[in-house]
């Protein structure tokens, strides 16, 4: 064999063709965008080259006689438990580049899941279970600041009439929110799904930085419009098109770290939306040129509630890190109505691989930390707690609510309901499954239709689960567990984690 | 009535129609026995994927209201029925003149040249899921339904 770089002869997956199913119809060819499947004129068959494999399994999905797998390379490194082969992969592939790492997705490292660690209460004799079946169940939830009092006042006749002023509030019709993915890093198609999704299960979704199409316009009572560093696409349309804005300062994927759209990706479409010109890279700096205090923060929340005459509430995404609870504290009493956490485990479309596997917090610590902050200093009714990152079943949002969180942003969680299969690629602007590209004739494969139906089903099937959770706890509405974390036990965490978490140990 | 509708946006071009369809006409109604060995004896898809750059669209007979290949066929092979609006296509009376292949505005229509003849889309006739292909589209790029003409 002729010599190959080392890092393409090390390879992570193995297509393996069962040839008594492989009838050579070429399927595998033309899902496979990095050219992993090809046609052998000499062999006359479907080929393939194991060293372009993503282990993206668009090929296994799409093969109609069911003839592909993909397996996991099992090249013998000699083993070492320090140098770990993926450690010597990722030295091979910058001793040829000499480039930072990128990677997309949530972090793959083996970090702490509290959410496994964790467990909820049941009912039994003397507080009887609820049957969501027969009784209703209440999981409407209200996202934003809530009064500290409210006076009412009685006519003559005694009926009550509320005389406190409301801050504008955000109505969910379940406490799971779609987490803010731009359009650029996920195509128009896919926003369009999960605009539609929105509206149909009548919760929000988040625009991200970069902008809201026109054509989305329509769907702006159930999107929430993003203000980040770069400012890509907002104007005073914009601000007003969405029942909500957040600030975004960090993302728990990769905290401290800006965001670039490369300019391959800015097509026409986008650079209208973004506001540049096509073809320009969307370079978002890590922080915003304009904050650099908290007082600065609370400048830009009151310049964007004056752009929009009060009538929306303010969120504020940070990151999940060192003193959050301190920083959410300072963020709340800068005025914002919503603090969205995102937790380490969040994904992106493309991150420097160290700091998405080193830098931050889970979003379990920092949540259970940041709600009992803002209990002890009396602020906890001035905002509404979103927590993210790496949300990936019903029972850990359920888990997510009796830690104190109003609701939960899922972003992984809604990609892979519409075919991610989590390989990590998002960066190189070829997913396989139509999802983190623009390519037109990739980004097809994403038919709006069928992905809000799908973003439909796992919300809907989310939803009831959390219903039949709360009946199993004796509540029967999602406001009675919020930051009850009497209804949470913890197993095999050390005292520090329970301390933190605010939770008793299983048995207790 | 009820037609196949080829959605040129949605067409990813993954050709699962084509074998879908091919799997449906087959004796054995086994992919992998249709592909390898009852292809070669003459088996031939009804659909069919055009592709041309970015754009991709599986087409297939349309039964059109009014077909240009009805009133063209020589040998009355070709007929409209009245009640169900399929485009009929009777294989012993046609005398594999290709004169419908000419008439079809849609190209929908191939040659069997195994047998001297035509093949064209029945609407998988009889097959309770309906059309094959539809059930087979993997993007809902084919959508069989009624619509206003």
């Amino acid at each position: 064999m002729l010599f190959r770089k080392f890092a393409s002869t090390f390879h992570e997956f193995r297509i393996v063709r069962d040839p008594d199913l492989c009838i050579d119809c070429k399927v595998c060819i033309i899902q496979c965008p990095y050219e992993a499947h090809f046609w052998d004129d000499a062999r006359d068959k479907v080929s393939h080259d194991n060293r372009k494999c993503v282990g993206c399994h668009r090929c296994a999905a799409m093969c109609p006689t069911a003839a592909l797998t993909i397996k996991l390379n099992e090249l013998d490194f000699r083993p070492n438990a320090t140098w770990r082969p993926e450690f010597a992969r990722n030295i091979y592939n910058q001793a040829e580049s000499g480039g930072v790492l990128l990677a997309g997705m949530g972090s793959p490292v083996d970090i702490p899941v509290y959410w496994d660690r964790l467990l909820l209460d049941a009912s039994q004799v003397t507080n009887p279970s609820i049957d969501p079946l027969r009784e209703p169940m209440e999981l409407k939830t209200f996202l934003g600041s809530k009064p500290d009092r409210l006076e009412v006042k009685f006519d003559e006749d005694g009926n009550p009439a509320l005389q406190t002023e409301q801050t504008p509030q955000i109505e969910l019709a379940t406490p799971i929110t779609f987490a803010g993915m731009s359009f650029g890093a996920i195509n128009f198609n896919l926003h369009a799904a999960m605009a539609m999704a929105a509206k149909e299960l009548g919760i929000v979704y988040n625009t991200g930085e970069g902008g809201l199409h026109k054509s989305l316009y329509e769907y702006g009572q159930w999107t929430i419009v993003q203000v980040a560093s770069g400012r890509f696409g907002v104007h005073s349309d914009y601000l007003n098109a969405g029942v909500g804005i957040e600030i975004k300062v960090g993302q728990g994927a990769k905290p401290g770290i800006g965001g670039h759209l490369p300019g391959e990706k800015i097509n026409g479409k986008i650079s209208e939306t973004r506001m540049i010109p096509p073809g320009s890279d969307a370079i978002s700096p890590a922080p915003h040129h304009d904050i650099y205090s908290i007082e600065d923060l609370l400048q830009l929340i009151f310049a964007l509630k004056e752009a929009t005459e009060y009538r929306v509430p303010i969120a504020v995404k940070i990151a999940a890190v060192h003193n959050v609870a301190a920083i959410a504290s300072g963020v709340v009493r800068a005025g914002a109505d919503i603090l969205t956490i995102d937790g380490m485990k969040g994904g992106t479309g493309a991150a420097p691989a160290m700091t998405r596997d080193n830098v931050g917090i889970p979003i379990e610590l920092a949540l259970a930390s940041v709600d009992q902050r803002l209990r002890d200093e009396g602020i906890r009714s001035k905002a509404s707690i979103i927590a993210g990152g790496g949300f990936r079943c019903s029972g850990d949002v359920i888990k997510a609510i009796a830690l104190g969180a109003d609701a939960v942003n899922i972003g992984t969680a809604a990609l892979v309901a519409v075919g991610c299969t989590l390989c990590g690629r998002c960066y190189t602007g070829k997913c396989p499954w139509g999802i983190a590209t623009n390519d037109k004739k990739l980004a097809k494969r994403q038919n709006p239709e069928v992905a809000a139906e799908r973003l439909v089903n796992l919300v809907r099937g989310w939803s009831h689960e959390i219903e039949e959770m709360l009946g199993g706890m004796g509540l029967n509405s999602i406001e009675s567990l919020r930051g009850n974390r009497d209804k949470l036990r913890a197993v095999g965490l050390t005292e520090a984690e329970m301390q933190i978490l605010g939770v008793k140990h299983a048995g207790r | 009535m009820k037609r196949i509708y080829p959605d040129r946006d949605m067409c990813i071009g993954c050709g699962l129609c084509v074998l879908g369809c091919l799997a449906a006409h087959s004796k054995s109604h086994d992919l992998v026995l249709a592909y390898k060995e009852e292809r070669a004896k003459g088996l031939v898809s009804r659909k069919r994927l055009i592709e041309a750059d970015e754009v991709c669209v599986a087409i297939s007979c349309r039964h059109c209201e009014e077909p240009e290949c009805v009133p063209v066929c020589i040998s009355g092979a070709l007929s409209k029925d009245e009640k169900t609006g399929i485009t009929v296509y009777d294989a012993d009376k046609c005398v594999g003149c290709w004169t419908c292949i000419m008439a079809c505005p849609y190209g929908a229509i191939q040659r069997d040249k195994y047998n001297n003849k035509i093949i064209k889309c029945d609407l998988c006739a009889g097959r309770e899921s309906g059309p094959a292909c539809v059930e087979a589209c993997s993007n809902r790029a084919l959508k069989y339904e009624e619509r206003q003409s």
